[in-house]
């Protein structure tokens, strides 16, 4: 699904900030990518999202060269990907209905044709009562369900979450656990970037990619 | 009973909200699906689909004015070339079935003898449809304005005027009947108003010219205002941009989002201005109108005929503002284009 070999990055012409990834993500896997703050993490989430492209090395999405696509590969390679990110990134001047259904908004699909789905979805994560609440008024529970939602609205087969229950408490971060754990096992494939230990020990089964001093360890 | 939702992933695994692996937290309250006090709420929000492009981040009203007044005075050039266009055709055809015959007086010559003869050589020749032949009393007045009223002509050589109209559909052969009038009457001069005719032409390639200038300028202009105006749009709402992108929106389609706000807004412009200077032509025509009987009045009517613009011209003048508004349609989705090869070259 996903492979980087020996990748590297820097900007400009000071040193590599990641040096030497290499890692895969196989379909079906829960993963954590952590380390601690300011170590490449939302870099590195960024490099898969062909948002950065790398100075060196070789990334492959789905069986494609990422080096090789064009915009409209890299736009069909990201329809294949939900993304939360750490800052939830929704739309202010959308309702919450309309936020989830962006994605599908943006490929062309008529309003009718998805309405069920996101509706469906937005019951699923328990935000059918805000569906026409703009995200200011939300809680951050609420928005970081609402990301989550718009992540899956396109039923991607890989989820990359940047710190997803950094603004939550203890509670609500471990019911979010719970969730992303679920749908691994409906069949996604998910990588949670955090540094929250505490969260990490709950799914002590999950892959552990750490990102130190620029370099990736995966502890199986 | 709770309602059951379920959510299936693309790999075909499902899950269920009220299951009991379920998130308990994301479990929605007891309420039967569809139904309740949020089904207002529903129908409000459900069916409408807001702009990506927030109507606050472009300043709209500012740019609708700017392109109102671009459309306006780009339609104010236009229909000024087209007017003197028009009337220079008109004051060439005029001049091309019109020629004069001047009979200067000379010493021991009979001139009421001359203007009969001339005119006898006028009728005769081919190609001409009518002579008139200006009594003395008329060629004097002809005098007037250049050497005052009251003025005894009688100790002056006045010359007579002679007009010849001349058949549009024969054309008369004027050096043979310049030669001709000159063999009869030696101090006959025959004017085809060639010269006025070279001249009042060039002037009139020249206004158009300048007019086309003008509105080549005005364009260039617009265009650049909209093309300020679609990069702050794109710097304000770069954030908007890049979630777009990243859930898989396609260039094409987000230059759509910008390419429909900039069009609505350069149509409302464009029809703003257009209108306007349909206005303004009409007002000047009435007003034209009214000063027909004027001296003032007459010199505009020299210049731009009858000073209305016609129909031809009012159709410019719409596509004019049709095109204001399919110009910075165009401009914004080509901008934002490049801005977006630019940001993927920067990100």
């Amino acid at each position: 699904m996903l492979t980087f070999e020996n990748v590297g990055l820097r900007y400009g012409n000071g040193s590599e900030i990641l040096s030497d990834l290499a890692f895969s993500i196989t379909p079906r896997s829960f993963q954590f990518l952590t380390g601690p703050s300011g170590s490449g993490k939302t870099t590195l989430l960024k490099l898969v999202l062909m948002s950065l492209k790398p100075t060196r090395g070789r990334i492959t999405l789905f069986g494609k060269d990422a080096e090789t696509l064009d915009k409209d590969a890299v736009t069909e390679i990201r329809r294949r990907i939900g993304v939360v990110f750490q800052d939830f990134r929704l739309l202010d001047h959308l309702t919450l209905y309309e936020n989830v259904a962006l994605p599908l908004r943006v490929i062309g699909r008529d309003e009718t044709s998805y309405r069920a789905e996101v509706l469906e979805l937005l019951r699923w994560v328990g935000l059918d009562e805000r569906i026409a609440s703009r995200p200011s008024v939300l809680s951050g529970g609420e928005k970081q369900r609402a990301a989550i939602a718009r992540a899956l609205i396109v039923r991607p087969e890989l989820l990359l979450a940047d710190e997803p229950t950094g603004n939550l408490d203890p509670t609500l971060a471990r019911r979010l656990l719970r969730l992303f754990v679920e749908l691994h096992k409906s069949g996604t494939s998910v990588v949670i970037a955090t540094h929250d230990l505490a969260l990490m020990d709950q799914y002590e089964s999950a892959r552990r990619l750490v990102l130190a001093d620029g370099r990736l360890h995966v502890f199986e | 009973m709770r309602a059951r939702a379920v959510w299936c992933s693309r790999t075909g695994g499902c899950m269920s909200s009220n299951d009991a692996k379920s998130p308990p937290g994301l479990r929605r309250p007891s309420q039967p699906s569809g139904q309740g006090p949020r089904d207002a709420a529903l129908e409000e929000t459900l069916g409408r689909e807001t702009p990506l492009v927030p109507t606050s981040s472009i300043a709209g009203r500012s740019l609708v004015i700017v392109i109102a007044i671009m459309t306006f005075l780009a339609a104010l050039s236009a229909g000024a070339a087209l007017m003197v266009a028009d009337a220079s055709v008109d004051w060439r055809r005029e001049m091309a079935r019109e020629a004069s015959v001047q009979i200067r007086p000379l010493p021991g010559r009979d001139i009421e003898a001359d203007v009969s003869r001339a005119t006898a050589v006028l009728v005769a020749a081919d190609g001409v449809r009518d002579v008139r032949v200006y009594t003395k009393a008329e060629s004097e007045a002809l005098l007037a304005p250049w050497l005052g009223q009251g003025l005894d002509f009688a100790e002056l050589p006045a010359p007579r005027m002679i007009v010849v109209k001349l058949d549009e559909g024969r054309r008369a052969d004027l050096d043979a009947l310049r030669r001709e009038l000159a063999q009869a009457i030696p101090s006959a001069a025959l004017d085809d108003h060639r010269l006025w005719v070279e001249r009042l032409g060039q002037m009139a390639r020249t206004v158009v010219a300048i007019a086309a200038l003008v509105f080549i300028l005005i364009v260039i202009a617009m265009g650049l205002a909209v093309a300020f105006a679609t990069r702050a749009a794109m710097v304000g709402n770069r954030e908007i941009i890049e979630v777009l992108h990243l859930v898989g929106a396609a260039d094409k389609y987000i230059a759509q989002q910008f390419q429909r706000r900039f069009l609505v807004l350069g149509l409302r412009g464009g029809f703003i201005g257009g209108v306007s200077a349909m206005a303004f032509f009409l007002f000047a025509g009435y007003l034209a109108n009214r000063w027909t009987a004027t001296p003032d009045g007459d010199q505009l009517e020299a210049m731009f005929g009858s000073f209305s613009l016609g129909p031809l011209g009012f159709t410019v003048v719409g596509c004019i503002s049709a095109a204001a508004g399919l110009l910075t349609g165009f401009m914004s989705q080509e901008i934002v284009f490049r801005q977006l090869r630019r940001l993927d070259g920067a990100e």
